[in-house]
């Protein structure tokens, strides 16, 4: 079924695609490994193609196949998209990475960008954005909010990219407040609503009153909503499901780089780039914050998110020292990239370890 | 450990338990007839998504839960056609089910997709709620798990007394004596079957209007397999099926909460126990054919028609 839905989906697209405009429009096309939704990481890459067709009209052409799986499928969907004239195809999860780069050697005229990956081509670019920032500075928010000192955090994973935001949502609240425990609970699994909640309602009885998760479901928000304590959203803005105890939420923005990428296509300037941009420019930011937080909270997490955006202030800036009490950042030093992506270890504060 | 966390521990294994009692009951009803519906996950899909899309209209959650069971019973109902009526292979019709379902309940939700609603609420009995331990766990549930445990009562009642369970049993053990003494085993199991499919979408509906309020596609996550394997570890008995579903629930929400004190022990190892266990008793089970006829609904999972 999930085929004849996607198929489906194709079968629209390709309709969409054979009423052609005289004006030749550039043709975007985008893979979603989930539903498009009303929150959550596809939702955001969703709205990014909505403003494509916003900024330029008619003179772009968009097409999305949703839910595709990671794996075979996406490589049929991919060659599918190519074969039907797309100029620059975004492929949105990071399970489609060999596949982007299968399909883009076969096509070595389509444009195709991958999110979240690091393997490039000549044709194949990659994307992501610098979230840390925005997990440290809603790591403030809640530092200011809470009460008993001690922050929930739900992990899917134990991979580097979830570990940096870990680390970065501890050393935000800490900043405000170095007393600051952040307890980690691992659920092994990217999206089970029932899991996260759980693992939510089990921390807010362990004097938890602020609540985080890097996972794809807002059920923690839900469960934090229906407790009385605070949730920090992820992917997209997630009040709607706790008016009350969302506080704010790290957000990815795609509108403004996918907009830059189409107009190089159309310049004809396009070429294969590696962007991991952040709150600078825009491609990572925060949720407007709940209307209970105090102003002068507001104020100083405004003062700190324009300091990142100028580049005067590093999340990760030494001295840093890990859950072992052992240096490893020098003070004053900020951290490399190459020692950010590759980030296993957490940082003083957090509770838990890492299997 | 403290005595509030020992509520907290109850009172989520509860809750954690309730779609895993509400499903397996159902499907040993329908197991206990010879019928071995493989379809729970499609089932419990197809309830969750009717189940929250009737809620979101009507803004009535126990309409919600009425459909949930509706959305079951229909779905059960294609099952039943093909492999009763139609005498084909049931554990195949089964997995075609869950596939179908899958698909069916994506489709039809894919606009709800994250949406939300007010969830099922909690009865507050009042000052019984405050009895240290057992309160909150007893008395401050929502009415879903006080209808589950009605619902174990009266299917341990029917089992064990009644002239009905004899039949269900009957038609499950050995259909052909049965019907030569004249039951209607076709109906017997249509019927099991249409009960299994009303739990599974009411557990289906547990969950996407209770448990977590919104919709997602595959949002029971596998529970409907949990419920089989739970049939199988309670080896057929009512009684079991009870202990089976907060045995689970327990085990799936442990990790969680051990973690939270810090102590490491693989999550993943510790998500693995219902499944441990269940090969246990499998083992322990047959390792005396004698033993597991005791158990076992002879006739289960074989098609059977009447010209036999």
């Amino acid at each position: 079924m999930k085929k004849a839905i996607t198929t489906l989906g194709l079968a629209l697209g390709l309709t969409a695609a054979t009423s052609a405009l005289a004006a030749d429009p550039v043709k975007v096309g985008f893979i979603y490994v989930s539903p498009t939704g009303e929150a959550g990481w596809t939702y955001q890459h969703d709205e990014g193609r909505k403003n494509l067709e916003a900024v330029f009209g008619d003179k772009v052409e968009t097409t999305f196949v949703e839910n595709v799986p990671e794996g075979a499928d996406a490589e049929r969907v991919l060659t599918q998209l190519a074969k039907s004239g797309h100029d620059l195809i975004f492929t949105t999860s990071f399970g489609y990475m060999n596949a982007t780069l299968k399909v883009a050697k076969k096509f070595p005229n389509v444009k195709f960008e991958h999110a979240s990956g690091y393997k490039r081509d000549t044709n194949v670019a990659t994307y992501f954005d610098r979230i840390y920032e925005g997990r440290y500075l809603s790591g403030v928010v809640a530092g200011r909010m809470t009460k008993t000192d001690t922050i929930g955090y739900i992990g899917a994973f134990p991979i580097p990219e979830v570990i940096r935001g870990i680390n970065a949502f501890t050393l935000g609240a800490q900043s405000v407040n170095p007393d600051i425990k952040v307890k980690v609970i691992w659920v092994n699994t990217w999206f089970d609503p029932s899991k996260e909640r759980e693992a939510a309602e089990t921390m807010i009885n362990q004097n938890v009153d602020v609540i985080t998760f890097h996972t794809d479901s807002p059920a923690a928000v839900q469960a934090a909503e229906e407790a009385g304590v605070y949730a920090v959203g992820y992917h997209s803005d997630m009040s709607a499901y706790g008016p009350k105890s969302h506080l704010t939420a790290a957000v990815h923005n795609w509108n403004d780089y996918y907009v830059s990428r189409v107009q190089a296509v159309m310049d004809g300037t396009w070429s294969s780039t590696d962007t991991w941009e952040g709150i600078a420019s825009n491609m990572t930011n925060i949720a407007p914050i709940n209307a209970s937080v105090p102003a002068d909270v507001i104020a100083e997490v405004e003062a700190l998110k324009a300091k990142i955006a100028s580049g005067e202030m590093h999340p990760f800036t030494g001295p840093l020292t890990n859950q072992a009490g052992e240096s490893v950042l020098a003070e004053g030093e900020v951290m490399s990239d190459g020692d950010l992506l590759g980030m296993n270890y957490y940082v003083a504060g957090v509770e838990g370890k890492l299997e | 450990m403290d005595l509030d966390l020992l509520t907290n521990i109850l009172y989520l294994t509860i809750r954690t338990g309730t779609p895993l009692l509400l499903v397996a009951l159902g499907e040993l009803v329908c197991e206990k007839s010879g019928v071995l519906n493989l379809g729970q996950e499609g089932m419990m899909l197809m309830g969750a998504v009717v189940g929250f899309i009737a809620a979101f209209y009507s803004g009535n959650v126990y309409l919600g839960f009425a459909m949930a069971a509706c959305a079951g019973i229909a779905m059960s109902l294609v099952f039943g056609f093909v492999a009763v009526t139609l005498n084909a292979n049931q554990v195949a019709t089964g997995l075609a089910l869950t596939i179908f379902g899958t698909g069916l309940s994506a489709f039809i939700g894919a606009s709800f997709e994250g949406k939300t609603i007010t969830a099922l609420p909690t009865l507050a009995v009042g000052f019984v709620e405050t009895i240290p331990l057992i309160g909150r766990p007893l008395f401050a549930q929502d009415a879903m798990v006080y209808f589950s445990w009605i619902l174990f009562i009266a299917i341990y009642l029917f089992f064990k007394q009644g002239r009905g369970g004899l039949k269900v049993r009957a038609a499950g053990e050995n259909p052909t004596v049965g019907s030569n003494l004249g039951l209607p085993v076709l109906k017997i199991r249509y019927l099991s079957i249409m009960f299994g499919g009303a739990m599974a979408g009411l557990a289906g509906g547990y969950l996407s209007l209770a448990y977590t309020p919104l919709w997602t596609e595959n949002m029971t996550a596998g529970r409907g397999w949990i419920a089989l394997a739970l049939v199988v570890f309670a080896s057929w008995r009512v009684g079991r099926i009870m202990l089976g579903a907060y045995l689970f629930g327990f085990a799936s929400i442990m990790h969680l909460v051990l973690q939270g004190f810090g102590l490491s022990i693989s999550s993943n190892l510790l998500a693995t126990l219902p499944y441990v266990a269940t090969i246990v008793v499998l083992v322990f089970l047959s390792k005396n054919i004698e033993r597991l006829k005791q158990f076992e609904p002879m006739a289960l999972g074989k098609p059977w028609h009447k010209t036999h």
